[in-house]
Formats: C-alpha cells, structure tokens, sequence
C-alpha cells in the first residue's frame, strides 16, 4: 500500500468543502426567476377529498398557481410506482392499489398531499396554502398491523381484500414440520420491530427548471440514485424522455435508504415548473419529513427454534407481518422478503427454514428500505432467538452460537444465499477478547453490590450486501438490474477523472475511490477527481445503497482501469521499443521491467492524445467504460458485544462497553470504514432504547417532529471498541464486501439482549425506554 | 417590512426583511451564506447554530430583527483566509464529519463549548455539551474526539497568541 493507496487512513478530499460552509445541497441552489412550492396535506388517516376551493388561495399576493390532484391525472401525469413485483404463495401477484402524486379522490395517511401552492416567495407560498380550503369526509382508519388483518377491518384499496399485499412463503415447510417433531428443545419468542423514521439531517428537496424552447428538464434532487429517478420519471411518470431530463444530485445530506425513492414532491415540482413556466423550489422541513419520508422496520413475528439434545439447531419457523403503510413505494415489496427471509440462517447451520411473510397496507406513510432494510429485522429475530435459546437451555450464549457456526465455505443455506466466505469464530473471539467476557461475572456481581443490574449481550450478524447479479435480482422480481458502470477518463496532461453511478452522501467516495486508482497507478489522489451525481455527466448507472458503492461501483472503477492500463501499455511498449507484456505500473510510471527504461503517465496520456506516435489500428484518446454485473451478493458478518447497567429503581439504561468485530473483507480506508460502522451502530442502538414512530388509534402520527421522537444524541451513545477481521470476498476484484449498513443491523440485537440479561427477562419490546424496563422489571 | 443593520462575519450589511424573518433565513437568503443549514422546525438539531456577540446560538430560533446590531459569525467567517481554524481541522483530522450537514452547526457549536470551558474538557462534558446538536451519520463517536482534539489545539495557539 502507498501512503495514499488502499488500506490507508487518508483524510477526505470532500471534507475541506463542508468544514468551511461551502457544500451545495439543493436548498442552497437559487435560479433566476424561481418560484417556491408549499403542499396542502391532508390532516386525515383516511378520507374523501369532497373538494378543494382554492379562490381565496389565489387572491393572495405572490400566489402564481393553485394545483390539484386532478391536474395530475388530466395530464396524464403517471402514478408513483413499486419497482418489485412479489408472487405470493398461491401464485397469485402482489395486489396493489394506484399511488397518485397528489390525492384526487381519497387520502391514505396523514400527510399525503392533495394540492400545491406555487407563489413567488416561500412565505407567500406558505400564507396562500392555509388559504386553500379541503373538504374532507372521513373514513374509518387501519392504524396498525394487528388493525388491518382483524376481520372486517376498513379496507385501504379495493385490489388488496383483507388489506393484504402479498402473503409469501420461502423455505421447506414440510423439512421444517418434521425438524420440530423430531426437537427435544423448541425455543419461541413473539417479536416486534419497531417502525422508525430515517431522519437524514438534510431535509428533502428539489428544484425543478423547465426550458420551454428546449422542452428539456432539470432536477435537482436529493437523492441516492440521480439515474434511477431519471428513468422512473421517464418511463413510469411521463414528465419528459430521458434525453430531455438531467437529474442532478448534488451534496445530499444524508439518505439511509429514504433518498432511494422517487417521491411526489419531486414529480410535481417539475410538472409544475412546466405548468407555471419558471423554475420551482421545494424544500421540505422537518415535519414533512416525518410525515413523507418513506419510514423503514415495521414487522411483526412469530419465530420457533428447534434443538437436539446436543444444541443443535435442527430448524427455524418464522410467521412475521409487515406494515408497508398506505401504497408500495419503490422497493418496499422486496424488503421483508428477499431482504429479509433470505439471511434468517444467519451465521448458523439450520438444515431446515421455513418463513412466511404477509404484507399488509395501514393508514400510515409508506414503507421502505432504511438502513439494512430486511437484514436489521433479520438478524434482529434470530439474535434475540440465539440468547434466548441459551437461557431457555441453560448454557452460555456465546458457546450456543460457536457450537452451531457455519465453519465451512462456499455454504448453501436452505433460504437461496450461498455465503461465499467468512469466520465466524475469528469474530466472536475478538469481541470477547476486546470486552473481557470471561471477567463479567465479577464485574456483575460487582455492579449487583451497588445496586445496579449489568447486562451483556452478544449479536452474531451477516448481511448481504450488493444485491447482485442483474439476472438473478430479475428472476425474483426486480424491475431494474443491480450492476455498476465507471468511466475512466485520463486527461491529456495525465490527471484523471472517474465517473461513477455510485452517489456519495456522507459514505467519503470522493476519497475512497481515488485510493483505488492512486494503488493502481502510484499517483497521488490530488490528482484525481471523481464525477458523480448529474446524469448528463455519468452515462448511467444504479446509485448508492444496500452498502453496494464500494463491492459494485468500486470494481466497477477497477475493471474500467484494467482497460485504460492495458491500452496505456501499449502506448508504452511503443514508446520505449519493448514488449507490452514488459510493462510494470509503479509511482506513476511505465517501466520496462529489468531495465532503466521508463515513460511517465503524463507522458503516455500525451502521447495518446496527440496520436502521433500509436501502434498501428490504435484509436487516439485514453478513456475507457465498464459495466460490472457481481456474480453473487456480498457478506459481511460480525459480532458486537454490549454491556451495560440498568438501575432499577428508574429503569434508566447506561453503557459500560460496546465492542464490534467486523469482517468487510479488504479495507480500502479503515477512518472511513470506521466512520461508518460508529454510525451504524448509533442507528442501531437508536432503534434498540430511542427510536419508534408511534401512531394513536386513528392513524394520527403522535411522532413528527424532533420534540417527540428521539433521535440519538451524543450523550445517549458510548464510544465505540472496534476492530476488524479479514476474509477477503472472493467474488470481486477489490476483495470488499461493503461496511455502511453492518452497524445498524447488528446492533440492536445486542442491546436488547444485555437488558435482558441484566432484568432476567426475555419480554422485552423495542425501544426499550426506561419507562418500558422499568414495567418489565416491576410488573 | 424592516431594515436590519448588523455585522456578519466582519462586514457591516444592512437587509429589507419582512418582521417575522428568521436570523436564519436572512443569512441563507438574502446574505447567500448558505454554510448555516436549517434542520429542524423544533430548535432541536443545531443545522443553524451561528456566534452572537461570541455565543452560540441556534439562528432558527432568533428573528433577524433580534439579531440587530450585534456581531454575527457563521462558519465562513471562522478560517483565515485558507487557514483553517483550529477546531475545522480537527474534523476533518478526526473523521468528524460525512455527509457534513449537521457540521456548520457543530463546528460553531464546539467552538463556544471550548471557549467556556477553557479547555478543560472531558468526553463526558463534550457529550453533555452537544446534546443540542443532532448527527446521524458519525454516531458523534469521532466528533467526541475532534472536540477534544481541537480544545486541546486552542489552546495550544491561544498560549501562542
């Protein structure tokens, strides 16, 4: 590794913009001529739109437009969409009712937008939209699961009877039957994951430009996949053909999975950027984050282990009901099923997994991927289940879980994933070696003696991650293929520029990518740039999420470098009169092996560009394209550990330690990686003691803003032990396997578990506040 | 409407504003000093947080009339020229930031805390201190350290000065 290659702690080149307040997020973009949305929203769960009187809206001053929901369909402006298609078991497919970017007849949250204001100042805007009167009837609402399956419940849409989705299957049921009847140990536990709000710090927003003499758009947009929007946009909401909208994602604050998805807010800004004949600004605030922002979890289940007498694991049945809230968003079908039920083996050997998964709709806003979508919940069951099944059967945990690892590698689990490396064992030992978890028996009693109740707990995680290849994500039900493309540009002089169809919000691309280059070639990173995040710039490409940047993109940026480097020497070996296969690469030079003779990377960019002297046939230029399609997901894998106190006489939870012991595989700038998994974690440990988007029995959120859901702050969270172990992934060129989404899916198992531990209760619900430990401790 | 007259980031400006403007609004749009974000509706998360006379403070929660005559300073008025003020450095040496919008507010916010504590800074006290300003991308692990690492720095030029 060079000092600047991978594996080193470089800090970020992105950093010296935001550290001096010169970032440029979309709320900071101002056109000539703009105008400024504000959305009507409706205040109901569920209700008929009667009418919408906007007269007295109009005589407001500043006001330039009133818009309805009856606009949108006149102009044959497309319904929203979800880009997964889900069979359930009796092979019928998903039922699912239209989405319209503004209601016109029937809203099905609180929030959903029914008109739009469009005045010249955001304040005008604001004082017009109170102006506009909505007349609503209200209907019955579904604010919960156990709401909507319950017999004769209201019913959402009339193609989805029972408010039921999908109910699908996957696994042996019969293997799993006669599993349990063969179990002299069966361990159950009824388990909910509570439903959280993503909360990236930068509000959504967009600003919409329409050129009238042009018939072309341009969007700016907050978002994780600038090419995806362009294309649902093109294909599904009839704005404008790809070749006339450029989507621009400049710096996004944040996304988590809410950025993924091509919202309402956005399609009308551009509808009504054309309408109106001027550029038109949205930007969200905080509430309409809460109220818009596809939330993420969600899930309730059943879940049964089944043991020998010798603590093995003869198999797992798992019966869990998601809540997709009022319509499907973009991915949100393939979120508790092949995100989910496909990892329920975890790090275990089960012979036999049996998981059935119905999808219901509520009176609540959609729900999608956040952070590990699927995975969190996943791993969330089958932790609680393992620490569980360890007290249920009188041994420790962490010897529980050793005796059932997967050891050997490639393994084929009884629910599609063949995990292609790891170990297991190398993970749990670290983490019991970095919080000394032969010493917490006396560090209990201790505690005990002081009056306070020490917990710890172990979480044995694995995800997958780049969700990969294209023909396979097809064959279940994907709309899109999952591949990467990279551009490869060597500029004359010999700086280069990469193009990615990755997009960083936070994840540190614009460093981490230039690692991988400055490895390859021996050129410092200030001499490369990366372009990202405007679709009349990057030809294509499918965005940053599922931990996917580094597994897909960056090998997508390695194969594009193989093909510049073989092109580069030739130009080489013609230069200096040797044999291509001569060639070396180091510190930026072409050298003739086991000679003195070499040519610098400026000098063979020259020379590519002036093609006065290329091998005969050769095209001029140095600038090559690949697109990389992985042959199989990712898996990372860990264990943490966590130990704490609760003090019973306030329920209130302190911690002692948390340890995390990850395998990524290959790291390409441990500070980054870091970076990210302290992150996850926070995110994880939020859902575990903070987190939870509560709705009151007639579908009205109770949490939307900051004063009433608890986001983590610094002095809820510890400092974070981590460290790594390495098995390299065997299915990239990189060895990667991707880092953003570990903490937040690992996490909270172990939480939940120290509590338990230390209250010596397994009842114990998500976020476990302290009024809710204090109940479960005193009854 | 009213004109406002203070002083932002060293420079005298004087701004038309309607009454119920907020600090922060007037200097994202009509100062275009867009480094001060706006994260919340609640004054809870800090996205805003500028020095007053000196203190922290969250410009969401002052009106831009409020603010008149007094000595703003956001985070473009914090570096030197293309020096950078000590505790910009320490986040970017700490790995204290990603995606950077919560930062501005941060950096202004740490800051203030270092200046009245002297210096004198555990992570328990750094951890109490920020509980006013929200991050969800670090899990304040590095910026617990950047803090730390920059009080130190301070005061390091302090005694320099």
């Amino acid at each position: 590794m060079g000092i600047e290659g991978i594996g080193a702690s470089v800090v970020r080149k992105e950093d010296r913009r935001f550290i001096t307040g010169k970032g440029r997020y979309v709320d900071d973009i101002k056109l000539v001529g703009m105008t400024y949305a504000q959305f009507i929203r409706s205040p109901h769960a569920h209700a008929k739109v009667k009418s919408i009187d906007s007269s007295e809206a109009l005589k407001k001053p500043g006001v330039i437009a009133v818009l309805t929901g009856q606009e949108l369909v006149d102009d044959k402006i497309g319904n929203l969409i979800c880009g997964w298609a889900i069979t359930s078991k009796d092979g019928s497919p998903m039922k699912m009712g239209a989405w319209p970017a503004m209601a016109p007849e029937i809203v099905r949250f609180v929030g959903q937008a029914v008109a739009v204001v469009i005045a010249e100042t955001k304040n005008q805007a604001r004082d017009a939209a109170e102006a506009v009167v909505v007349d609503y009837e209200e209907l019955p609402a579904v604010p919960d699961i156990k709401a909507a399956i319950k017999p004769g419940a209201p019913q959402l849409h009339p193609e989805a009877p029972g408010n039921v989705v999908y109910d699908w299957h996957l696994g042996d049921e019969a293997a799993v039957k006669d599993a349990f009847s063969k179990a002299a140990n069966v361990v159950t536990l009824d388990l909910t994951n509570n439903r959280l709000v993503p909360n990236a710090m930068e509000p959504r927003s967009a600003v919409a430009d329409y050129d009238a003499a042009e018939e072309h758009f341009t969007l700016y947009t907050t978002s994780q996949n600038p090419h995806v929007a362009r294309l649902v946009l093109s294909a599904f909401y009839n704005i404008a053909p790809e070749h006339k909208l450029r989507v621009i994602a400049p710096d996004v604050g944040g996304g988590f999975g809410s950025k993924i998805y091509i919202y309402p807010e956005e399609m009308v800004a551009l509808w009504a950027s054309k309408k109106v004949g001027r550029p038109v600004k949205w930007t969200g605030d905080r509430t309409e984050a809460f109220l818009t922002d596809a939330h993420g979890r969600d899930h309730v289940s059943k879940a049964e282990l089944a043991f020998d007498k010798d603590n093995k694991i003869l198999g797992l049945r798992v019966k869990t009901h998601a809540n997709f809230g009022a319509y499907m968003s973009l991915f949100s079908a393939a979120v508790p099923t092949y995100l989910y039920a496909t990892l329920l083996s975890g790090q275990y050997v089960i012979p036999a997994i049996y998981a059935e998964v119905i999808g219901v709709y509520t009176n609540t806003t959609p729900v999608d991927a956040y952070r590990g979508a699927g995975r969190p919940e996943a791993s969330y069951l089958i932790e609680r289940m393992m620490e569980t099944a360890a007290r249920q059967l009188k041994v420790d945990p962490t010897e529980l879980r050793k005796k059932n690892f997967i050891t050997q590698f490639p393994y084929q689990t009884p629910v599609i994933m063949a995990y292609d490396t790891g170990d297991f064992h190398a993970s749990i030992d670290a983490a019991m070696k970095a919080i000394d978890y032969a010493g917490f028996p006396a560090r209990k009693a201790k505690a005990k003696a002081d009056g306070k109740l020490r917990g710890i707990g172990v979480s044995c995680y694995i995800e997958a991650c780049g969700i990969a290849p294209s023909k396979a994500v097809g064959s279940l039900g994907a709309g899109v293929g999952l591949w990467e493309s990279a551009e490869v540009r060597v500029n004359p002089v010999g700086t280069i520029e990469i193009l990615t169809g990755s997009h960083s919000h936070g994840q540190g691309h614009e460093t981490t990518f230039c690692q991988i280059i400055a490895e390859r070639l021996g050129v410092p990173i200030s001499q490369v740039s990366i372009v990202h995040g405007d679709t009349d710039k990057v030809q294509f490409g499918m965005g940053t999420y599922g931990s996917r940047s580094i597994a897909v993109g960056g090998a997508a940026i390695v194969k594009a470098m193989e093909k510049v480097e073989s092109k580069a020497k030739k130009i080489a070996a013609h230069a200096l009169e040797a044999s291509e296969n001569d060639i070396v690469i180091e510190n930026g030079e072409f050298k003739v092996t086991g000679t003195d003779k070499s040519i610098a990377l400026p000098m063979v960019a020259l020379a590519a560009y002036t093609a006065h002297n290329l091998p005969d046939g050769m095209e001029p230029g140095l600038k090559e394209t690949a697109f990389y399609d992985p042959t199989n997901f990712t898996f990372p894998a860990g264990a943490y550990i966590c130990e704490l106190e609760v003090d019973p006489t306030t329920g209130k939870t302190s911690f002692v330690n948390f340890v995390a012991a990850d395998d990524f595989g290959r790291l390409i700038n441990p500070m980054i990686v870091a970076g990210q998994v302290h992150g996850g974690l926070a995110q994880g440990i939020g859902q575990a003691l903070l987190e939870g988007a509560v709705y009151d029995s007639n579908g009205q959120p109770v949490t939307a803003s900051f004063m009433d859901y608890t986001m983590p702050r610094a002095d809820d969270l510890p400092s974070f032990q981590i460290s790594h172990t390495t098995t390299l992934c065997p299915g990239n060129p990189l060895g990667v396997k991707g880092c953003g989404e570990a903490g937040a899916i690992g996490a909270s198992a172990a939480v939940i578990n120290a509590i338990t531990d230390a209250i010596g209760n397994n009842k114990l619900e998500m976020p476990a506040t302290p009024d809710r430990v204090w109940h479960t401790i005193h009854g | 409407m009213s004109t406002v007259k203070l002083t932002v980031n060293g420079k005298a400006v004087s701004v038309d504003v309607e009454d119920r403007t907020l600090l922060v609004h007037l200097l994202r749009e009509n100062l275009n000093l867009t480094g001060t974000h706006v994260g919340c509706d609640t004054s809870q998360c800090g996205a805003c947080v500028v020095h007053i006379d000196g203190r922290a403070v969250k410009s969401c929660t002052v009106l831009a009339g409020q603010a008149a005559g007094s000595n703003v300073t956001t985070i473009e008025g914090i570096s030197k020229g293309d020096e950078l003020h000590p505790m910009q450095a320490a986040f970017r040496d700490n790995h204290g930031l990603q995606c950077g919008y919560c930062t501005p507010g941060m950096i202004m916010s740490a800051i203030d805390i270092v200046q009245r504590y002297g210096g004198e800074l555990d992570e328990a006290t750094v951890r109490h201190e920020l509980e006013g300003n929200i991050c969800r991308c670090t899990g304040y692990h590095n910026i617990v350290k950047a803090v730390l690492d920059a009080a130190g720095r301070m005061k390091v030029a302090q005694a320099a000065e």
